[in-house]
Parts: structure tokens; C-alpha cells; sequence
């Protein structure tokens, strides 16, 4: 690992997403925009969006980082600025946390303008701590960031870049507690549930939203989630081939 | 004389077919040496194992007395692929400071490869607005960034005018007279005639390790194109 490299790369890829206001915009507005759409989905029952609220909080940031990273890490292979880097004096990690600083400081933005919308404008309150729940929220979408560098390896096209959000993200999202209570569910599906990164996060953001102190839950939730996120940085630095076919 | 790169026995395949079948060559340190032959007949595998960035089956490639790939290595070769290989959404400074910093060279040097590529006016342009010959020339400007002993080009003048191509060609004899050792592929055979040594391959082998002049006189002809097309026919014939 080396300083210089890694803040290097975290500013060129902001660089790069400076350049595409689009992107940067769908980054910020869509999250908002799905909450405003959820709110008056459940016009009839605001109980059920008070509770869902602070999950979607949690799992809007960690899909859109899971696309948008597994997408960017998939163009800097076939643009062959990869293979280039990685003939440079550059560590693959180097690499991987510079990506991980610069979507993480987009992450931290993203959930800080949900979050303000959500409990603002549209009204939900929550009994836990704001700064928790945000918190939780940020490690959520730094856990999309780095499953989606880490999955980019097996996709070797845009198009299977994109199948596999139903492919990867799809299945944590339908066992994670959101649809259906986990303990309602067969016991092999919660068996999967107990194995997916996602249900942590969910569990965790539900707790930082309903609970007023820190238990037990929260802190495992939390170590989890901060484990798998360097967890799947690694995974991702094995996929980084330095020799290829 | 010392030799920069040392190829021996390379066994290499790709997607099961075997593309060279132990070859041998040597890079004279010091020199341009010429890397032709058509198109599959194992260039940029070549150079992609000089790098250390293929997977070889056999034989050994070492670069400055080391093998190959090695981390040491990775600060004095330089590698400019065959398509432009930079960052298409960054202007050209953006690239190419981001690069330095990878490499760990002053900012001053940025200035210096794009005066050496005559893209000082473009500094400012997003790669993507730029001509094909524009891309490739900052593609180039990043190669030369780590001032590497050995620069190891995969076609860089292919798609540039004439003035440009002869400037280029000007560039890599600087630096071959400064002590960098240059292996320059090209398919175009008339690009033969400005390197000091020739390697040529068909098909996966050596079929040629010569000088221009020398290859001229041997097969009596008065151009690249008919000296390499009387060596080709002539081997089919041994064969």
C-alpha cells in the first residue's frame, strides 16, 4: 500500500465522475425520488413506511454503488488502462482502496442528502440516533461498493455487468428480511439469509432506526458489515490477474 | 554488447492454440530493434510476455537480467499497447498527471512527454474529443512517463500522417542514442528500414534477426516488402 498512489486514483476517479454529471446526479436524486415514490405508495399505511423507510435508507445507496462500481471497474478492464496499471508500479490494493476513498466520499454525500430527506420533508421519525443510522447507511453502500469491484471480475462484457444486480443483489434483497419476516421464511432460506452480507446491513439499520442505545445486535451487525467490506476489497485484489491468457 | 532483453525457448498459447513455439531472441541495450511480421503471427504476445503481463507455457523472458514481470522491473519498462490505453472521460493532463503519480515522477515530467508527443496545445482536451493519432500519441506520452530503460511499443505509429510518423521515428532514435532500449513493432514493412536491428515473425517463429541492409543484400532486393516476401517463399520451400 502507498499514499500517494491510492489518493491518486481515489482523485482521478472522482475526476471521472465529475465528468459525467448525469451519473453524479442519479447518484444523489434517485435515492430521494424512490422515498417520495414509497411514501405516497403506502399513502393509506405511514406506520409501514416509517418502519421500511430507514432499510431503503440503507439499501437504495448499496445497489446503486453495487452498478456503478462493478460497471466502472469492468471499463477500466476493457479500456486497458488496467493492464497498463497493473505493468506500473502500483499495489492492487492501491488500486482497489483508491476506488473504495473516492465512492466512499460520493456514499457519505448520497446517504447525508437521503437521510435529510426522508427525516425532513417526509416526515419519518426514528427513536435511534441519526448519526448511527447514517453511519450504517455509508457502511452499506461501502459494502455495495465492494462486492460490486470484487463481482466485476466475472463479467466480461456491460451486459453481464448489469445482469448481475438480479443475479447478485436480487437474492440478498428477497431474503434480507424486507419482503418477509426471516423467521417466517423456510429454514434453508434463512439459513442463505444468515450467509448474505445484505441481511446484516438491513438488520443493522433497523435496529440504529428503532432502538435508542447500543446493543448487542447493532455492535455485531456493525462488525459484520465492517468486516465483509475489507473482506471483499481482498477478494477483489485476488481477481486482479497481473498475467492473463 | 549488452543485452536488455533475453528470450529463450518461449513456449506461449492462448485459448489452447499455440501462438509461439520456442522462440528465442535477443534486445541489444542501446538500440531500436523492429518487431515485424503479419498480423497473428505473435507480436503482441511477444511483447505482452517481455512486459510480464502474459501467461507463458515454457521457456524464460528476462528483461535487464531479471524475469520478466518482475516488481523491479515495473519501474523501467515502459509498455504502450496496441489500442490507446488511457482514461477517455480525463482531459490529457488529467491522464497523464494521474499517471505520474502512479509512477512516482514530478509533475514536471508531465510537461516534458507532452512536448516530446507535440501535445502541449491539447493538454486542456478531453481524450475523447481527440483524433485517433491524438489518442495514441497520449497514450504514448504515458509510456514514456517513468523514463524506462526499455520501451516496449505495440505499433505506436499506426493511423499518424507521415510528418508525424517520421517526428515519432526521430523520437525513438533520441532516446536509443540516450542508452533506452526500444523494441518497436510495426506491420508496416517499410517502418523496417529505420531500425537498427530487425526481428520477424511468421506464424509463431524467428523468421528473421537481422539488419535492414544486411536482409537487402542477403535476399537482393531493393525493398522491405519483396526482401520479406523472397524469405517467406524461400522458407516454404525449405519446408
Amino acid at each position: 500500500m502507498n499514499l500517494r498512489r491510492t489518493t491518486a486514483t481515489a482523485l482521478r476517479v472522482l475526476a471521472q465522475l465529475r465528468r459525467d454529471p448525469r451519473t453524479l446526479a442519479m447518484i444523489l436524486v434517485v435515492p430521494p425520488v424512490l422515498m417520495l415514490l414509497l411514501r405516497y405508495a403506502f399513502d393509506s399505511d405511514l406506520l409501514l413506511f416509517q418502519h421500511i423507510a430507514p432499510i431503503l435508507i440503507a439499501i437504495f445507496p448499496f445497489v446503486l454503488m453495487f452498478v456503478i462500481t462493478s460497471v466502472a471497474m469492468l471499463r477500466e478492464r476493457t479500456s486497458g488502462t488496467l493492464e497498463r496499471l497493473l505493468a506500473m508500479p502500483i499495489a492492487k490494493l492501491d488500486l482497489l482502496v483508491g476506488y473504495g476513498l473516492a465512492f466512499g466520499a460520493v456514499a457519505v454525500v448520497q446517504v447525508a442528502v437521503v437521510v435529510a430527506f426522508v427525516l425532513g420533508p417526509l416526515g419519518v421519525t426514528i427513536v435511534g440516533s441519526v448519526l448511527v443510522l447514517s453511519i450504517f447507511a455509508v457502511l452499506d453502500a461501502l459494502l455495495g461498493m465492494a462486492l460490486g469491484l470484487c463481482l466485476s471480475a466475472l463479467a466480461r462484457t456491460e451486459f453481464q455487468a448489469v445482469q448481475l444486480l438480479p443475479a447478485v443483489v436480487f437474492p440478498q434483497l428477497l431474503v434480507c428480511g424486507l419482503f418477509a419476516p426471516r423467521e417466517q421464511m423456510a429454514a434453508a432460506l434463512q439459513g442463505l439469509a444468515d450467509v448474505f452480507p445484505l441481511t446484516y446491513a438491513v438488520d443493522g439499520v433497523t435496529r440504529a432506526a428503532g432502538e435508542s442505545a447500543w446493543s448487542g445486535g447493532l455492535i455485531e451487525d456493525l462488525t459484520i458489515v465492517a468486516v465483509c467490506i475489507p473482506l471483499a476489497l481482498g477478494l477483489g485484489a485476488l481477481t486482479l490477474q497481473r498475467r492473463t491468457r | 554488447m549488452v543485452n536488455s532483453v533475453e528470450v529463450e525457448g518461449l513456449d506461449v498459447s492462448r485459448g489452447g492454440h499455440p501462438v509461439l513455439h520456442g522462440l528465442s531472441v535477443t534486445v541489444a541495450e542501446g538500440t531500436v530493434t523492429g518487431l515485424l511480421g503479419p498480423s497473428g503471427s505473435g507480436k503482441t504476445t511477444l511483447i505482452r510476455a517481455i512486459v510480464g503481463i502474459q501467461k507463458v507455457a515454457g521457456g524464460s523472458v528476462r528483461v535487464l537480467g531479471l524475469r520478466a514481470g518482475s516488481v523491479a522491473l515495473r519501474h523501467s519498462v515502459g509498455y504502450l499497447t496496441q489500442a490507446p490505453s488511457v482514461y477517455r472521460d480525463l482531459t490529457v493532463r488529467e491522464n497523464l498527471r494521474y499517471f505520474a503519480a502512479v509512477l512516482g515522477v514530478g509533475a514536471a515530467r508531465v510537461d516534458q512527454v507532452l512536448a516530446d508527443v507535440w501535445l502541449g496545445d491539447e493538454a486542456g482536451a478531453r481524450v475523447d474529443r481527440l483524433s485517433g493519432g491524438q489518442q495514441a500519441r497520449v497514450s504514448l506520452a504515458t509510456a514514456l512517463m517513468g523514463n524506462p530503460r526499455v520501451l516496449v511499443l505495440d505499433e505506436p505509429t499506426v493511423g499518424l500522417d507521415p510528418v508525424l510518423r517520421e517526428e515519432l521515428w526521430s523520437l525513438f532514435h533520441r532516446l536509443g542514442a540516450a542508452g533506452v532500449t526500444l523494441l518497436i513493432s510495426s506491420h508496416v514493412m517499410e517502418e523496417a528500414t529505420r531500425c537498427e536491428r530487425l526481428l520477424m515473425l511468421r506464424a509463431g517463429r524467428l523468421l528473421i534477426d537481422d539488419t535492414p541492409a544486411a536482409l537487402l543484400r542477403r535476399t537482393g532486393q531493393t525493398d522491405m516488402d519483396a526482401a520479406f516476401l523472397h524469405l517467406v517463399r524461400g522458407s516454404e520451400t525449405v519446408q
